[in-house]
């Protein structure tokens, strides 16, 4: 009957063995440790899983109506042991679990760098972990190399071996972050950072991709992440600084507008401080960082002046801005820095906003001192005038 | 893609226009075309018959909770062919959406579909058929003639249905939301969705979810209440018991809901900002918020199901339930743990390792009361005399199915598990490997043992039994494949794939769910051959198989009081126990009884709030104006209502139950 069984299992197997499990089978020391996890955990449950279904089938057929022969014992309904046992033994594994579940949560906690790129080879001490600053756009994936001051979109590669620690953020809404074979995936959210630390062990190219729904260009959102051996990595970070094209805030804010179906597209230089303006949200010219903004609160806030502080939202994230129909027109707040800075950005960008006429009067309102800070454009009140539609 | 700041809004129509109206979708026009021919033809039947006044007198106005109970499994089962109409839909896209094809939805379309699916399974087919089990078994099995507050039940329902039909005309006026069933900011904020969608699941949830949450208060009530002497909360049948336990999840939870919706609604509506990304507001509030309701939701769902196979193992073995005491507490335990597992639901989005630990763990936990319950059942099922009726199967098929959801289960509380398994297909195949194998197995199981209570006659088995094998074979050909999958790497709500070594297991999928369909279909056909035979199947001693608890010591279906006497309990298997002791039906010396009025004001009022939740989504502000007076003017109306009881005669009484007396001696 077992011999039976296991044959009517082949095709079955057969099936399995033909398609790519890569969560089992992964090419990263992380996702490895992790479907280890995933193997030792469900063998410790199928400890109980196996003998209940067992019972259970065993339990139907011994005492069917049919087979007399089995005791009836209609008001047998308590048994301290029994219950003892019912209780206790789930509760042994659950115990093991527990522990297990402790020790690997801490051990694969995505923000903890690496001590070990795999089994029994720990980090040598001159390693340096490659920095991958990633961005998920509507509807694709920004990477920027801090260390090498280059950017991709739809495509990522890292050196075989060396640990990597991704820094995670989103320009609109939310994403997850994942690469199968590497590791596992964790969210990228606008306005945060998450991190992820990881190490490809094989070189080759992996498919990465959103792993949380994102809108209509979702199922394309898709990148290709590449292990490069040897000289590899350097060569392909040669070949994209040789590839020109700079990725600026301008070249930014038109690459965050959604689209879908992106192809893979090179930058041999990248803004510096981009990422971090992307994280503050303030790449828009004239914003308020969102650094800046939780630093003036840390210390007490702008007062009431704060809430002149703001400006008539016209494009934020330059489309699609519904705007909620009952409240005040969408705004937002401005940033605080020299009027030398602000206008000079201003004539610079080829933004409509900021080509407005700046107003340089003082920021004024009700019982507030006399401000000698100058923002760019009309104050506009939070109860002000609704904005007209843009043509 | 809106590139404006305002929002034209006419002021007699809102934001609705001819636009809105989604003719040029074939698939949603034929659908219309479809629903009106039908609906056409209900009409002119029920007119034809006469049956409207009939309709009004005795159901839609109905306060005995017994009708409403059927009401909700009748509202449960025509939301049921829409999800389900969803779900073959998605399995359809996904089985031929490969290798450059787009298969034959939108992204559009698609994203509404798979958002539609999981809020009307949820809330509008397995909340109304729990809440409908739960309504029509719980008075009969403690005894009592109705539940606390009869009116407040029949205004549950109807909210209910109110929010479920705001969902249906979600798909031939304007969209649904494109969100995903949880509907998580900023996608959900009128930044990202400026539609209707997000508004119609607002309000759709809002109005159905204050049945849902009144439906709680009333149970609450009729259990803590109206027990028949002699019934201490120890002596309660199980599935009583769960149905308290549920019922104060709901109470509990469903506020959290209803709070999460105005925030996001005064962020959509009135230009706030707490689940913006922008200007102090915070997404992750509401994800966490919305999972505070949404884990116990889970619970909601299940315990009360758990009762229902306590019920039919303990019945068709013969046999008490085992660990009785282990249950209830069981059942507790899983209460109270229900509300401090959420964050499982977002290892991912970056807590520290010891908050994920304490949240993965606690959901271990949980598995510890569960796994008792499983070993109770099987205890009782030990030394039993099994006969396999529709209900036992069904209860065998769900400790085999519902075990390896459990495990795959404890699995995704690991939280670096998680970390590869988060929003897989792995985690679909695992939440409809419990809500499929667990709560719809349960729901059937429930549905088959019931009916002859409910109706005076079985369901004709043989359709029932190829719906069950359709079923339980479909749901394993359907979800292993995406286990599989999600082992794979594929994530869920993708619209088209790029790998084809992938399209074969979600044909393998389609399949399944083409089985399940004609588990479905046979369901219905079951239900039509059994009402055509209703006379074979007659059962008329009221205890057809050979019932412990209360409800079967009535006729079948009951009468409106339930029972002419209100029964002492001695014994938690309370029937069982009478039937042991010799228990003699008492022949004479009936009196009166007192009873709640029939009112129409439910269906009134859930009728103006349907409106006012329309009118809110459009953007026209006159009607909703209109329609929130009108709400509270009927509501007060219905305050100055003095005709809210009556008295069944001793002569009705007295001639119903000589009626029982003579289908018992078996003169028919």
């Amino acid at each position: 009957m077992t011999r039976f069984r296991a044959l009517a299992l082949l095709p079955l197997m057969a099936v399995l063995s033909g398609c790519n499990l890569v969560v089992m089978s992964p090419s990263g020391d992380v996702a490895s440790q992790q479907a280890n996890l995933i193997t030792i955990s469900t063998l410790l449950m199928l400890l109980i899983i196996i003998p209940v279904m067992v019972l259970t089938v065993l339990f139907a057929w011994r005492y069917r109506q049919s087979n007399s022969t089995a005791q009836y014992d209609p008001d047998w309904d308590h048994s301290t042991q029994l219950e003892l046992v019912i209780w206790a033994a789930p509760l042994l594994i659950i115990i093991c679990l527990g522990a297990l579940t402790w020790m690997a949560t801490h051990l694969l906690d995505p923000y903890r760098p690496l001590d070990r790129i795999a089994a029994g080879r720990p980090v040598p001490a001159d390693t340096k972990m490659l920095d991958v600053n990633v961005v998920a756009l509507d509807w694709k994936w920004l990477f920027i190399y801090p260390e090498y001051g280059i950017a991709t979109v739809n495509e990522v590669a890292a050196p075989v071996d060396r640990p990597i620690r991704f820094n995670i953020t989103s320009s609109t809404v939310m994403n997850s972050f994942y690469i199968p074979a590497l590791a596992g995936q964790i969210y990228a959210m606008a306005g945060m950072e998450t991190k992820l630390h990881a190490v490809i062990n094989e070189p080759g190219s992996y498919k990465g991709f959103s792993a949380n729904y994102s809108g209509a260009g979702f199922s394309h959102m898709r990148f290709t992440f590449h292990g490069l051996a040897g000289d590899g990595f350097d060569r392909w970070v040669a070949d994209i600084k040789a590839g020109g094209g700079k990725l600026d805030r301008d070249g930014y804010l038109q690459l965050e507008r959604p689209s879908e179906n992106e192809p893979v597209r090179r930058y041999g230089a990248v803004d510096s401080g981009l990422f971090k303006a992307i994280v503050g949200m303030c790449v828009e010219p004239g914003k308020m960082c969102m650094h800046d903004m939780m630093a003036i609160d840390a210390k007490g806030g702008l007062g009431l002046a704060g809430i002149d502080n703001v400006m008539p939202l016209m494009h934020d994230k330059l489309s699609r801005r519904g705007t909620a129909v009952l409240g005040p027109a969408p705004v937002y707040v401005a940033g605080i820095c020299s009027t030398e800075e602000l206008t000079g950005r201003a004539v610079e960008s080829s933004l409509g906003v900021l080509n407005a006429p700046a107003d340089e009067s003082p920021i004024s309102g009700a019982g507030l001192p006399r401000s000698s800070i100058t923002p760019i454009s009309a104050p506009a009140s939070v109860f002000g005038p609704r904005l007209t539609a843009n043509p | 893609m809106l590139d404006t700041s305002t929002v034209a809004t006419h002021p007699l129509f809102g934001r609705l226009t001819l636009e809105s109206f989604p003719y040029h979708e074939p698939i949603v026009v034929a659908t219309f075309v479809a629903v009106v021919l039908g609906g056409l033809a209900l009409v002119a039947a029920l007119s034809y018959f006469r049956l409207w006044g009939y309709l009004w007198k005795e159901w839609f106005t109905t306060v005995d909770h017994k009708r409403i109970g059927i009401m909700y499994m009748v509202l449960g089962l025509i939301m049921l062919l829409r999800g389900f109409a969803d779900a073959i839909m998605m399995r359809l896209q996904q089985a031929i959406a490969f290798g450059g094809s787009e298969g034959y939805l939108n992204a559009h379309h698609y994203d509404q579909i798979f958002t539609a699916h999981g809020v009307i399974m949820i809330f509008f087919v397995a909340m109304p058929f729990v809440t409908g089990l739960m309504n029509y078994v719980v008075p009969l099995q403690i005894g009592a003639r109705d539940v606390s507050f009869p009116f407040l039940n029949n205004f549950s329902f109807w909210m209910t249905v109110g929010g479920a039909v705001l969902i249906m005309v979600s798909l031939f006026v304007g969209e649904f939301a494109r969100t995903g069933w949880l509907a998580y900011p900023p996608l959900s904020n009128i930044a990202y969705s400026p539609e209707t969608g997000v508004d119609y699941y607002i309000w759709a949830l809002q109005i159905a979810g204050v049945g849902t949450t009144l439906s709680g208060i009333n149970l609450i009530c009729t259990i803590v209440k109206m027990r028949a002497p002699g019934m201490t909360m120890m002596k309660m049948p199980v599935f009583t018991w769960t149905s308290l336990c549920t019922n104060v999840l709901i109470v509990a939870s469903f506020p959290i809901l209803t709070a999460t919706l105005v925030l996001l609604s005064l962020d959509r509506y009135v230009g706030t900002n707490f689940f913006t990304n922008d200007l102090g507001g915070s997404p992750m509030m509401y994800v966490n918020l919305i999972w505070i309701w949404g884990h116990p939701e889970v619970y909601i769902l299940i315990l009360p199901v758990f009762g229902i196979f306590s019920e039919v193992t303990s019945t068709f073995s013969g046999k008490k339930l085992f660990g009785y005491t282990s249950m209830v507490y069981a059942t507790v335990v899983i209460t109270i743990l229900s509300y401090l597992v959420w964050l499982h639901h977002f290892f991912t989005m970056g807590s520290g390792a010891s908050v994920n630990s304490f949240f993965g763990i606690t959901t271990m936990i949980i598995s510890i009361p569960t796994g008792a319950k499983i070993f109770n059942w099987l205890f009782t099922m030990y030394r039993g005399r099994i006969r396999f009726e529709l209900p036992m199967m069904w209860t065998v098929a769900f400790m085999l199915t519902f075990v390896v959801g459990g495990m795959t289960g404890v699995l995704l509380a690991v939280p670096p598990a998680d970390f590869v398994l988060h929003n897989s297909l792995f985690l679909i195949a695992h939440f409809h490997n419990v809500i499929i194998g667990g709560v719809l197995f349960g729901l059937f199981a429930g549905i088959y043992y019931w009916w002859p209570k409910a109706f005076g006659f079985r369901l004709e088995p043989f359709w029932g039994k190829v719906s069950f094998w359709c079923w339980v074979i479909g749901f394993w050909v359907a979800f292993m494949p995406l286990y599989v999958l999600g082992l794979m790497g594929v994530t869920r709500r993708l619209r088209v794939f790029e790998d084809p070594s992938l399209q074969i297991w979600f044909q393998i999928a389609a399949v399944g769910a083409v089985l399940i369909a004609a588990g479905i279909g046979s369901f219905l056909l079951q239900i039509a051959v059994s009402v055509w035979k209703r006379r074979e199947l007659v059962d008329r001693t009221g205890d057809p198989w050979d019932g412990r608890t209360l409800e079967w010591a009535t006729s079948s279906p009951p009468p409106d009081y339930n029972f002419a006497f209100t029964p002492m309990i001695h014994d938690n298997d309370a029937w069982w126990d009478m039937k042991k002791r010799g228990y003699k039906r008492p022949l004479g010396g009936y009196k009166a009884i007192h009873m709640p009025s029939n009112s129409g004001t439910g269906v009134i009022l859930a009728g103006i709030s349907v409106v006012l939740g329309f009118a809110l989504i459009w953007y026209i502000w006159w009607l909703a104006a209109v329609s929130f007076v009108a709400l509270l003017a009927a509501a007060i109306h219905h305050t100055f209502n003095y005709h809210r009881d009556f008295h069944i005669p001793a002569d009705v009484v007295v001639r119903t139950e000589n009626e029982r007396t003579r289908l018992l001696s078996g003169q028919v």
